[in-house]
């Protein structure tokens, strides 16, 4: 799958190829580890996050009394992130704002990245499976926080003998969730490499962008809304016990 | 018939169990379509909560479009990781 191949940053080739690449290999810990293109996709995301973020704060620094062009945007962002996380956090949502939007923007602008012509971070297991991870970690913390000895007794409930059921149902969650944000970005990026690599090239104007709509954005958008969504409600679920 | 090796062997059933395993497809397409008919309907009904309907439904969309995606994985794993294929040459 990929090794020694040329290395490519382009999701859309003459063949069908939609596997990652490794870049370069180096030694970690006796082990070969390899710099894929996820890696480079994400770290070019992540400089566009930031180059964003240092924008706004520039702008938001010395702000207008009455907004204009860039600031509206940034306004606007962060008064629908806001209306988002109060609407299914409630009182609990000052304190997750910052995460929630983090991870909004940063999945939906991996989901969306194949409309440039990088493959997907998301559409890579680890990446999907890190996020859902630190999800995974934060709800178990508010869950012992918030119910103490109850966590612990709470998967024991309502008969003792469904522990292990309780248990699976709590690793569960995780691996639901970075499951499904993987298997969509990848049936996304299976389904666009699939019609670039196998149909004639006069298919191949035009009618992509149909497709790229549907997978890149509507999907994408879709996904990176549930996988916060569903952060929210588990956290809060968590909260009230 | 005769000159079929171990390796080809795999690699067709593993073919034919990654389509085998897109049939839980079905599952959430009818799942999703009912979710989206029973939206319609409730939106017809009340078209104030249109905004409250649509993030509901498409969350339980998402939920219920995990199972076929869990297929779609497993089909993945057959057609390009080949655990099976991999194990045998290493034994």
């Amino acid at each position: 799958m990929g090794y020694g191949m040329m290395p490519m940053l382009l999701a859309a080739d003459n063949e069908v190829d939609f596997s990652i690449h490794h870049l370069l290999a180096y030694q970690f810990m006796g082990q070969t580890v390899y710099i894929t293109t996820s890696h480079v996709c994400m770290l070019i995301i992540i400089v566009c996050i930031m180059i964003f973020a240092l924008a706004a704060r520039r702008k938001m620094l010395h702000a207008d009394e009455i907004p204009t062009g860039f600031q509206n945007a940034v306004e606007f962002i962060v008064e629908t992130l806001q209306g988002f996380v109060n609407s299914s956090m409630g009182k609990h949502g000052k304190k997750y704002m910052n995460y929630v939007g983090t991870l909004f923007f940063f999945v939906f602008l991996s989901n969306i990245s194949g409309l440039f012509g990088l493959r997907p971070p998301t559409a890579d297991y680890g990446t999907t499976f890190s996020l859902a991870l630190i999800t995974f970690v934060m709800f178990q913390y508010n869950n012992i926080k918030y119910n103490k000895i109850g966590a612990f007794t709470g998967l024991f409930q309502p008969l003792w003998f469904l522990f292990p059921i309780n248990l699976i149902g709590e690793i569960a969650t995780p691996v639901s969730m970075s499951l499904r944000l993987f298997g969509n970005v990848m049936a996304g990026t299976v389904m666009m490499a699939l019609y670039y690599g196998l149909l004639p090239v006069f298919a191949k104007l035009g009618i992509p962008a149909a497709l790229h709509i549907y997978f890149d954005l509507f999907s994408g958008a879709i996904q990176a809304y549930v996988f916060c969504m569903l952060t929210m409600v588990f956290v809060t679920d968590k909260i009230e016990g | 018939m005769s000159n079929i090796t171990n390796e080809v062997l795999i690699l067709a059933c593993s073919t034919i169990g990654a389509g085998l395993a897109m049939i839980a497809g079905i599952g959430p397409g009818v799942g999703q379509g009912y979710a989206a008919g029973q939206g319609a309907a409730a939106v017809g009904r009340n078209p104030g909560a249109k905004g409250d309907i649509m993030s509901t439904m498409l969350l339980g969309q998402a939920v219920a479009e995990t199972t076929g995606l869990y297929g779609l994985v497993v089909a993945l794993l057959l057609m390009y990781g080949n655990p099976m294929l991999s194990k045998f040459l290493k034994l």
